[in-house]
């Protein structure tokens, strides 16, 4: 049995939440910057190269590379010989708090849903554990802007629609979010499992890398189909027109049940912020 | 080529601009987003005096990151604009001519720019880093307790943005998607 103190937890997530919103990770950029090479419309050329440049600025001057930083989205994968000592959730939103207080980041998260005031420390984290073998904890930091939370969408299809149904879903998603998100964006697409699994299938999908596959050939096939047919609607970076709409298609899979098929889209921008250590 | 633009945008300044026009601002502008614009929308229902003068203004919409030292303001890229529908035309009404966001707007939205005359204008969303720049003063004028939400007087100089809405109703995603789109036809 590994000990880990609590404080050892909040010091990690605290150094994640600015890590994560001032230097956008190398897939991002290198997904960006091939992106660019590819881009034919000369208005869609000029703004991802203020995109670059903005992530440039950020990076240099360790300044927020989007303005908002977000929901303080946390995956641990807790191996199960791990022993901590404290409060764990304690730990993570006292990491959280410190992390956006310390590393001047916006606060953008209000106490209820209805009765809006500002909790002011960007606290509660949004939390998701998972329990795994060995005796390690690999936490991910990923803060979420809600631009393109808000352009995310579930449905619960029938089997009979099968992959078209699923290729319909997603690419309509991506054309009713339009210029919303902050295109060129990035799809996370879960497939399966139940209503909530699946959405957070979709979440995580968000957090592999978008310069990355699929590890089954059939669905990082279906991702090269997605994102060739979001491509070609022409919304463009910022819907300003352009080949650019997406930098990447994400799909995570699981089982499900024999009537049912739920596809969830969540939709993240060209911002789409991850960073991950092991203790 | 970009347009110069010293604010205030007054009517005849506004006219010229089209969808599509690149211009660059410089004066001042107010910041307001969901909860600012919420608290203007009921002082103007209640027919009473708002805290902002609001006659030929330009509203960003934008939640800064707060400053470090030395700085004007943190990071201050647009937020999504749809949020603002509610709000916008009462505001447009009373003489608010600009208005920088990202993302679609509502036909009644539009409407209201046609009338009144307005331009809604696009900065790049995700170049808050960029964009704060251009922001050369930074001021609370109201609603404090809303912290980043607050309404706060900018400074700006060359703050870059693009005519997404203009006066008529033309609209630059419409038109630039279909610009782009009929481009691969021709190459094909
Ligand atoms: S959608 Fe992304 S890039 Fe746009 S404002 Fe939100 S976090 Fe920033």
């Amino acid at each position: 049995m590994r000990e880990i103190s609590a404080e050892k937890i909040t010091e990690v997530i605290k150094r994640l939440c600015i890590e994560a919103n001032c230097i956008l990770p190398q897939d991002m950029k290198s997904c960006i910057e091939k992106s660019l090479e590819a881009e034919p419309f000369p208005t869609a050329q000029g703004i991802l190269r203020k995109i670059i440049e903005n992530y440039n600025i950020a990076e240099n001057e360790h300044k927020p590379v989007c303005q908002d930083t977000g929901a303080a989205c946390v995956f641990l994968e807790i191996g199960q010989d791990v022993h901590i000592n404290g409060n764990l959730q304690d730990a993570i939103n006292e990491g959280v708090r410190q992390g956006y207080r310390d590393g001047f980041l916006r606060k953008s998260i209000v106490k209820d849903p209805l009765n809006r005031v500002n909790t002011n420390d960007n606290t509660p984290a949004m939390i998701y554990y998972d329990i795994v073998e060995g005796e390690k904890i690999r936490i991910t930091l990923a803060p979420k802007g809600f631009g393109s939370e808000n352009m995310s969408r579930i449905k619960m299809l029938k089997p009979s629609d099968g992959v078209d149904g699923v290729i319909d879903f997603v690419v309509e998603a991506v054309e009713k979010a339009g210029s919303n998100p902050c295109p060129p964006i990035v799809v996370g697409v879960g497939i399966g499992g139940t209503f909530d699994k699946c959405a957070l299938l979709a979440k995580k999908a968000l957090l592999r890398e978008a310069d990355s596959e699929n590890p089954d050939p059939y669905y990082a096939e279906l991702e090269k189909t997605l994102l060739d047919k979001i491509n070609a609607l022409g919304i463009g970076p910022q819907g300003f027109g352009g080949k650019t709409t997406a930098l990447a298609v994400n799909i995570e899979t699981f089982p499900t049940h024999i009537a049912g098929l739920p596809v969830a889209v969540n939709i993240n921008c060209h911002v789409t912020r991850h960073v991950t250590e092991v203790i | 080529m970009e347009i110069r633009i010293t604010l205030p945008l007054t009517q005849e300044k506004l006219r010229a601009l089209k969808a599509g026009d690149s211009c660059l601002l410089n004066g001042v502008m107010y910041t307001g987003r969901d909860a600012a614009h919420k608290r203007l929308f009921e002082l103007i229902k209640e027919g009473k005096e708002l805290p902002v003068d609001i006659k030929d203004s330009t509203f960003y919409f934008v939640g800064p990151t707060p400053k470090k030292q030395g700085e004007a303001i943190g990071s201050a890229g647009p937020t999504t604009s749809y949020r603002m529908d509610a709000y916008s035309p009462a505001l447009i009404a009373l003489g608010q001519t600009g208005m920088i966001g990202k993302g679609t707007r509502s036909e009644s939205v539009i409407e209201a720019m046609k009338t009144y005359g307005a331009v809604y204008f696009g900065a790049i969303g995700g170049c808050g880093a960029l964009l704060s720049k251009c922001i050369k003063k930074c001021e609370v004028v109201a609603y404090e307790d809303l912290g980043t939400e607050a309404i706060h007087r900018l400074e700006v100089e060359d703050f870059p943005v693009v005519v997404v809405i203009d006066s008529q109703g033309n609209n630059l995603y419409k038109t630039g998607r279909e610009t782009y789109l009929k481009s691969v036809m021709e190459d094909k």
